[in-house]
């Protein structure tokens, strides 16, 4: 083997998330009652299109959370030597945009660096100039032609883009026919005598006919599927030859930047969840339910850590992180490791101060549920606390939590670059918005000003927030029971 | 039943016991935020700890370790003296002189020895200078705009209202202070880009952080009003009103806002006391002398006696917000009673 695979603690539990997700998403799938609601966000063009936002935001996070240290070519007496650099499947992906570093700053598109050099010249002369890119525009003989070339790469990126976008659509669509009549055998033979043959076998009028319901039903979907594959098309052809983004400081590329951040965002929002799920749900159940000192004692927990300003506990929290990390040098075997259990901590002392909240509204519901006569029919039958517990009231808050999960999700992505903007957040050596932005905001006094950075982590930012607000909100107006469906209809 | 000596009380008097109970109340809160603050700061980390972090990991003697606990007086044991007789045994540890005097407001001093007590109180002026303004101005323009999405509800400007919050509140809070500096300060030149004056001078250092402040908070909090007026308007008695033949807008303003105050002072009253801290973003990037950027500047000075401070303050005026709350509820709501 060439390389090493490498799970570190927060690859570990976003393995455990996805795992409980897929679990969840298969108990749905198996109980009609509880997919319902799920087709009311199914059916919200917005919802869709900002999960399929969100879906590839996903993969991207996926695919940099899968890491590995390669080895080194030269043995050390027969035991393979790996390098202290821990890399993931993305960097391997995009290997040109990670390897590509330039000097220093440089513009989006740039063929030369943002700042004057002495450049030997082919008389021995030394002039001031903008020194050509190592990379970026380097196959362009003449710096003139680069307008005409990038708009050709762009122009070829985009159509390929679109290409690949409507194969998948198409594909897509195909396999959605098929189902759909997979899944909904005929009721009575005699009245979709013919529905058994897949539509498209049926060829003709009748299969486009289907395909035409497909399209109609689904065209937002589609539209912002085919708009994506186009971008990413673009973005795919140009980054290999220019930065599309520019660089930064240290030469990086600011694409490069943005999109590993996605990890550490995507991350920030979701592990957290795993620390103030439990928390929030074992104690707001259980202060519900018994009533009495365990409830005095528990709402005594939470009103001190909620009485407290979160910013400020999250930096008293994370100042004393630092400090036991700082003097455990011996834990970290490499300097990925470090920064990762950073991060971990991170998202430990979010969900510390996080799960509050929903605590109280957990507590608040059971107190409501418990009086309720089903439940009151069990307790008189006999039925163990516990029992009831998990099989009247767990499922009847669920839909609050999974509310709460999916608004949480946005204010934590913002919050982390507020965080390592004040100097709590994650490790400085870890790729972030907080740190994209905290890097750039000093270089606003440049002139002309270097904005690329900046407006790449903000640009990341905003589109991976509003797909989670808009997904968040189809999420609370399907599940939310006070709203009244009949009028949502109408 | 009138022989309750409830009834014969006057309402300022119930309203001094409410007041009175609502402190004792708030008393073993506070206990049990020092407690935590304690426990976080001493001995998650002992103080040899911090003294390592501060001095250097790799080469430090244990007599800078010693000599630096020594000068900040974290050389006493934790709870108990063992070594001290009488009361000494209690008071000569860290927790009585750390802890247990910021239930006086002895906050102590800060690395650089200055006494936290007196930062605290020349910085609120400038902290309030800029949170007061936000906070009203805010208020207005957030109530006015849900007010106006809540008349035109279910129409084309409704939608747009609300797409454009949803919008706005998925931008950075950052963004906005640094656009707002770059368009207002580097482009339009109107304001200086940060610093502050005292008096009549401060009011062009003051405006562009109002404004941005006012401007990060209208995605969501507009949003949060408009729900609440659309849930107070679905009831019987604005239906009521309009049956009475009023006007959509004096239904609007005479009975949805006004029935819709309690939720508003749910979310509003609680933070006015907060306004003292001041904002940790606004003020560092203004460069305005206030509590926020104290704060920070701890934080990134690893100054952990102004941080545990600074938590203690915080939590004070939480419990403070929550105490003018509930007063504030019976003074707009005559059916909620101190009990």
């Amino acid at each position: 083997m060439n390389f090493m695979p490498v799970i570190l603690w927060s690859d570990a539990l976003v393995f455990l998330l996805l795992a409980a997700g897929i679990a969840c998403a298969w108990y749905v799938r198996r109980h009609e009652h509880l997919l319902l609601p799920w087709r009311r966000v199914a059916q919200s063009a917005t919802a869709m299109v900002s999960l399929l936002v969100l879906s590839l935001f996903l993969v991207v996070g996926l695919l940099d959370t899968l890491h590995f240290r390669a080895a080194l070519p030269e043995k050390n007496g027969g035991v393979t030597v790996y390098t202290p650099e821990v890399l993931s499947v993305f960097d391997k992906l995009v290997e040109p945009l990670r390897m590509h570093t330039e000097k220093t700053y440089s513009a989006p598109l740039a063929t030369t660096l943002y700042t004057k050099e002495s450049i030997t010249g082919v008389q021995g002369n030394v002039v001031r100039d903008y020194p050509r890119l190592r990379y970026g525009g380097a196959h362009l003989a003449d710096v003139q032609q680069r307008d005409s070339d990038v708009l050709w790469r762009a122009l070829v990126g985009a159509a390929s883009g679109l290409m690949v976008g409507l194969l998948i659509v198409g594909i897509t669509s195909l396999l959605w026919m098929q189902n759909l009549d997979g899944n909904n055998p005929p009721q009575s033979p005699l009245v979709r005598g013919d529905a058994r043959t897949p539509p498209l076998t049926r060829g003709g009028w009748e299969g486009l006919a289907h395909l035409k319901k497909y399209i109609d039903s689904n065209s937002a979907l589609i539209i912002a599927a085919l708009i994506l594959a186009t971008l990413i098309g673009m973005l795919a052809n140009l980054a290999a030859f220019y930065h599309v983004l520019g660089t930064d400081k240290v030469g990086q590329d600011v694409l490069y930047l943005s999109l590993k951040s996605i990890r550490t965002g995507l991350i920030i929002g979701t592990v957290t969840t795993l620390v103030t799920l439990p928390l929030a749900l074992l104690l707001g159940i259980a202060a519900g339910y018994l009533r009495g000192w365990v409830d005095d004692v528990i709402q005594y927990i939470y009103t001190v850590l909620s009485s407290i300003p979160s910013v400020l506990l999250i930096a008293a929290a994370v100042l004393m992180m630092q400090v036991t990390i700082e003097t455990h040098p011996e834990w970290f075997d490499t300097s990925a490791s470090r920064a990762d259990l950073r991060l971990v901590f991170l998202c430990l002392i979010l969900g510390m101060t996080s799960w509050t909240g929903l605590c109280r509204l957990l507590r608040g519901e059971t107190l409501k549920l418990r009086e309720l006569e089903y439940i009151q029919a069990a307790q008189a039958f006999g039925v163990s606390s516990l029992r009831i517990l998990t099989r009247h009231i767990v499922p009847n808050v669920m839909h609050i939590i999974l509310i709460a999960l999916v608004m949480d999700f946005s204010a934590l992505v913002l919050a982390e670059a507020v965080l390592s903007y004040v100097g709590v957040g994650v490790d400085p050596s870890m790729i972030s918005f907080g740190t994209m932005i905290n890097g750039a905001r000093l270089e606003m006094g440049r002139e002309p000003m270097v904005w690329w950075a900046l407006a790449a982590a903000f640009g990341f930012m905003l589109a991976l927030v509003l797909a989670a607000n808009l997904f968040a909100d189809a999420v609370r107006d399907a599940f939310d029971p006070r709203l009244n469906r009949t009028e949502a209809v109408a | 039943m009138f022989g309750n000596p409830m009834f014969a009380r006057t309402i300022p008097e119930l309203m001094i016991a409410y007041l009175i109970r609502r402190i004792l109340y708030a008393i073993p809160i506070l206990i049990g935020v020092n407690l935590l603050t304690f426990a976080l700061f001493f001995v998650v980390n002992t103080p040899d700890d911090m003294a390592r972090m501060q001095l250097g990991i790799k080469r430090v003697t244990p007599e800078a370790i010693e000599n630096w606990k020594q000068q900040r007086g974290y050389d006493k044991p934790l709870l108990i003296n063992r070594a001290a007789g009488g009361a000494d045994k209690i008071t000569d540890t860290i927790f009585w002189q750390k802890s247990a005097g910021m239930f006086v407001l002895d906050f102590g001093y800060s690395d650089d020895g200055r006494s936290i007590g007196r930062e605290i109180a020349t910085r609120m002026g400038p902290s309030l200078a800029i949170a007061l303004p936000t906070f009203m101005i805010g208020l207005v323009v957030y109530v006015s705009f849900a007010l106006l999405m809540t008349l035109f509800r279910a129409t084309a400007l409704d939608i747009a209202g609300v797409a454009l919050c949803v919008l706005l509140m998925s931008v950075s809070g950052l963004f906005y202070i640094i656009g707002g500096q770059f368009l207002v300060s580097k482009l339009w030149h109107l304001v200086p880009i940060s610093g502050y004056a005292g008096g009549a001078d401060s009011l062009r250092f003051v405006v562009l952080p109002i404004m941005i402040g006012v401007a990060g908070g209208i995605g969501s909090s507009s949003r949060w009003y408009r729900t609440i007026f659309l849930e107070e308007i679905g009831k019987d008695y604005v239906r009521t009103a309009r049956a009475k033949g009023l006007s959509e807008l004096a239904v609007l303003f005479r009975h949805v806002l006004k029935n819709a105050m309690i939720p508003i002072l749910t979310g509003v009253v609680v933070v006015i006391p907060l306004l003292f801290m001041g904002s940790l973003l606004t003020e560092s990037f203004f460069g305005i002398p206030g509590l926020g950027s104290y704060t920070i500047d701890a934080i990134n000075a690893q100054d952990f006696s102004v941080v545990r401070a600074m938590v203690f303050l915080g939590s004070l005026l939480y419990i403070v917000g929550l105490i003018l709350t509930d007063v504030s509820y019976t003074i707009v709501d005559p059916r909620v009673r101190l009990s």
